[in-house]
């Protein structure tokens, strides 16, 4: 007999769910993670090599990348002091998902890690509609990208824990109106944490390092 | 963009309600799409008719229902649709709105017999 169900669900449901379960487990493992979200050349793998040192003897940091299908970003993760570093193959696709996420923890003890980093695909749409399960989603927003990003791409600034903005040592050198960039962020999220950094100079890391460090013993 | 993951997760979600209804067949599912989602449909059609092949929804009829993405200032307050790639305020050029419709991507219901 032909009848009419109501279903009412989100179509991405089934990713949030896995990234429930992400998140279970690394709950369970006392295990604090990020997962890194820029557009491609911001700085995200830049900011881990420049964090892992900084951190160490003093986390065991675990990194997965996802960033692109080589693994040129997991190997820098790895030189720069990373226990483990993971590369995931998106095989191509614009985004990290809760299910790639379970492949790459499932090869991971995770109790082993106090952090674990993950660097997902250079793109500023996709990622903010698939979770996956971590404790805090970062944003790395580069000053060369200019000033009008939030405005551009409401969907990724409203959804993050926090924000970084890089490569400040351009500021001297490219049209990029602070002001009106954070005037955007308030707007959209305006509880976000945000810290200025240059992974060139150095200049502003140690507030990162040490909010990560901060997370990372509760 | 997602249009395969996307159709993936609906048929999944279809045949998970279909089952538990002891349907034999999906005649149609209503599907809601909001304007900032950036699905086609005419791509997750496409998808469909290949992954609906040899389950309880093969052959289905997907309707789309398109919902228009609604802003509302956080300056003045004024509530607007936005152009494509210009999200300002038309009334007083205040930049960041809320988002208040537009992102949908849902199931509605299905049909079946
Ligand atoms: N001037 C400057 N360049 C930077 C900074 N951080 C990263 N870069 C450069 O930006 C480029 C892209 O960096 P990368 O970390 O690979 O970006 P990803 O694609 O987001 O992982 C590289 O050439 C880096 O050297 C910075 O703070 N200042
Ligand atoms: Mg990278
Ligand atoms: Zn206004």
């Amino acid at each position: 007999m032909p009848q009419n169900i109501p279903v009412v669900e989100n179509i991405l449901n089934a990713n949030d769910r896995l990234a429930e379960e992400n998140f279970a487990s690394l709950e369970s493992a006392g295990i604090f993670s990020v997962n890194v979200m820029a557009s491609p050349g911001a700085g995200k793998t830049s900011l881990i090599e420049q964090t892992l040192p900084r951190l160490k003897d003093k986390l065991r940091v675990a990194v997965i990348d996802g960033d692109i299908a080589t693994s040129i970003d997991s190997d820098r993760a790895a030189k720069a002091g990373a226990q483990a570093a993971i590369q995931i193959n998106t095989g191509g696709d614009c985004h990290l998902d809760a299910v790639m996420l379970r492949g790459a923890l499932e090869k991971l003890d995770l109790t082993q890690f106090d952090l674990l980093i993950v660097e997902n695909v250079g793109n500023l749409v996709c990622p903010a509609s698939f979770k996956l399960g971590t404790h805090k989603s970062i944003l790395i927003a580069s000053v060369p990208e200019g000033d009008d990003k939030p405005y551009k791409y409401p969907g990724m600034y409203r959804g993050v824990d926090a924000l970084v903005i890089n490569k400040i040592d351009l500021l001297p050198y490219v049209p990029f109106k602070m002001d009106y960039f954070q005037r955007g962020v308030q707007a959209l999220n305006p509880n976000v944490k945000t810290f200025q950094l240059s992974c060139r100079t150095g200049e502003g890391l140690d507030a990162w390092v040490e909010w990560l460090i901060q997370n990372s013993a509760k | 963009m997602h249009e395969l993951p996307v159709t993936e997760s609906l048929l999944k979600i279809a045949l998970q309600h279909a089952e538990k209804a002891g349907a034999k067949r999906i005649t149609d599912l209503h599907i809601v799409i909001g304007d900032l989602a950036s699905m086609v449909d005419d791509s997750i059609q496409f998808y469909w008719d290949i992954i609906a092949k040899d389950t309880l929804a093969e052959g289905a009829t997907l309707h789309f229902r398109r919902v228009r993405a609604e802003l509302q200032c956080m300056t003045c307050f004024e509530k607007y649709h936005p152009n494509r790639d210009e999200l300002i305020c038309p009334k007083c050029g205040g930049v960041g709105a809320k988002i208040i419709a537009g992102e949908e991507l849902a199931l509605e219901s299905i049909d079946v017999d």
